[in-house]
């Protein structure tokens, strides 16, 4: 009898410590870095570390042979993002394009996790400001500096299906403090939706796309559709797309997109991200 | 009654058995390589071990996950690119003492051990062997063992572009206290 037992023993010597999930672990890598394409991902610099943002956009496709395609024309955006906490990451960036200055920061407000506590879901707040700083196109006016400054307030509400898949929703609110005449709304509201899928550990192909709710914007301006790829190489992710929008704010890419893929207004562009850590993670004392 | 009785008994071999048994959920296992550009380091303070003195039975298990690195970057690298952690989240090993009989549980020292048997990593497994140090306690039984893996054992493909980040071999440091089990 003893000898069944112990047999019984011997073969699950470790379960006979498993007494179940005792931690939490918090889902990460839903998207390879902070930016889906234009705009946000779930995705927070880790505390302590700079991650330093380089994007062009390119002039349009169709504008042919003799601007190689658009490869003649670019803008250029310079930016860092910077992980104050876990939760917490402030950035900021600067704009060829209509000479902008933005900031902002990102708070995660839910995270996804599985183990002990399990959340289905991740949800944060982000909200920026960005000031353009282009002369006033009507300087006879009285104009104010206010009058150059947008606002964003975005919820990112994402979910890591599995390995490869995840998806993203953003509610999002543009508020302009000056428009171009009064029939045209300050604020711009429009709901957002993004994915991620895995083609191989290092490669992932990226959509993104914001429908602004109608009777808001002026009709030239379309809405934002990009597609683009994420390659990551250790410390760098290059990110190379498509997208019909020139600008790299909020402001410009969901209100003011004047590009349209079916007539072949496509930029082509990249983010290039290159991470460093600034203040290590604490491992264990030795 | 007499099921009161048989219970007993097998609450009495339980009990022996598990006399002989020491653990720890708390055990330290650390891995260490160096390639030309990065040195890579990470801490597992989460291990669980068991060691059966009477049979030699020695088995570990961790979490993929619980391994900390000073780069956050790297650890979720570490664990979505290399280890996939999400597929294969454990890392198991089974073995035996070979040289049980030159051990004496029961008088504090240092005693060499031999230990061999198969190590799960990345969903493969191996049979291996290795050497550790057992230092017998009034408190319990300290377990120390150093050795190298190699990452294409386990099949840990490392891309050529990060040939010079990462190493092939991975020195792997064991530090447990086991505690007797009961």
């Amino acid at each position: 009898m003893s000898s069944i037992l112990g047999l019984a023993q011997e073969e699950d010597l470790l379960a006979l410590l498993d007494d179940g999930e005792k931690e939490t672990y918090i889902t990460t890598a839903a998207f390879k870095t902070t930016r889906v394409i234009n705009g946000h991902s779930i995705e927070n610099a880790a505390k302590g570390v700079l991650d330093v943002k380089i994007s062009h956009r390119f002039g349009f496709i169709n504008s042919g042979i003799s601007d190689l395609f658009g490869l003649d024309n670019a803008t250029i955006r310079i930016g860092a993002d910077y992980g104050v906490t876990d939760r917490l990451m402030l950035g900021f960036g600067r704009s060829s394009f209509e000479k902008i200055y933005d900031g902002y920061l990102k708070y995660r407000l839910i995270r996804q996790s599985s183990g002990k506590n399990q959340v289905p879901l991740s949800v944060s707040y982000m909200t920026a400001m960005a000031i353009t700083t282009i002369p006033f196109t009507d300087p006879d006016r009285e104009n104010f500096v206010s009058s150059k400054m947008t606002y964003v307030h975005q919820f990112l509400i994402a979910r890591k299906f599995n390995d490869k898949f995840s998806l993203q929703l953003m509610p999002t609110l543009v508020h302009r403090n000056l428009v171009v005449n009064a029939n045209i709304d300050n604020d711009v509201y429009s709901l957002g939706i993004a994915f991620r899928q895995k083609l191989s550990n290092r490669l992932t192909v990226n959509g993104e796309y914001y429908y602004v709710f109608p009777d808001q914007i002026a009709d030239e301006f379309k809405n934002s559709l990009s597609i683009g790829f994420d390659i990551e190489t250790g410390g760098h992710v290059f990110q190379l797309h498509f997208t019909n929008s020139t600008s790299m704010v909020h402001k410009g890419f969901i209100a003011e997109t004047l590009g349209d893929w079916t007539e072949g207004d496509i930029h082509f562009g990249f983010n290039i991200s290159r991470v460093f850590t600034i203040k290590g993670q604490k491992t264990v004392e030795h | 009654m007499k099921r009161l009785f048989l219970s007993a008994i097998v609450m009495v071999f339980a009990f022996s058995l598990f006399g002989q048994k020491h653990f720890t959920k708390d055990g330290h296992i650390s891995f260490y390589s160096e390639a030309p550009l990065e040195k890579i380091e990470a801490h597992n303070k989460r291990v669980t071990a068991v060691l059966d003195s009477e049979s030699g039975v020695i088995e570990f298990a961790l979490l993929i996950k619980s391994f900390q690195f000073e780069k956050a970057l790297m650890q979720e690298h570490f664990n979505e690119n290399y280890m996939e952690s999400s597929k294969f989240p454990k890392a198991v090993f089974k073995g035996t003492i070979t040289n049980l009989e030159d051990i004496d549980w029961t008088a504090p020292g240092k005693y060499n051990a031999n230990v061999a048997g198969s190590m799960t990593i990345h969903g493969v497994t191996k049979e291996t062997e290795t050497t550790g140090v057992f230092t017998v306690t009034e408190e319990g039984i300290n377990g120390q063992s150093t050795f190298v893996l190699l990452c294409a054992d386990y099949e840990i493909k490392i891309p050529k572009v990060v040939a010079d980040n990462i190493a092939k071999e991975i020195e792997v440091t064991v530090d447990v206290n086991l505690q007797p089990l009961k």
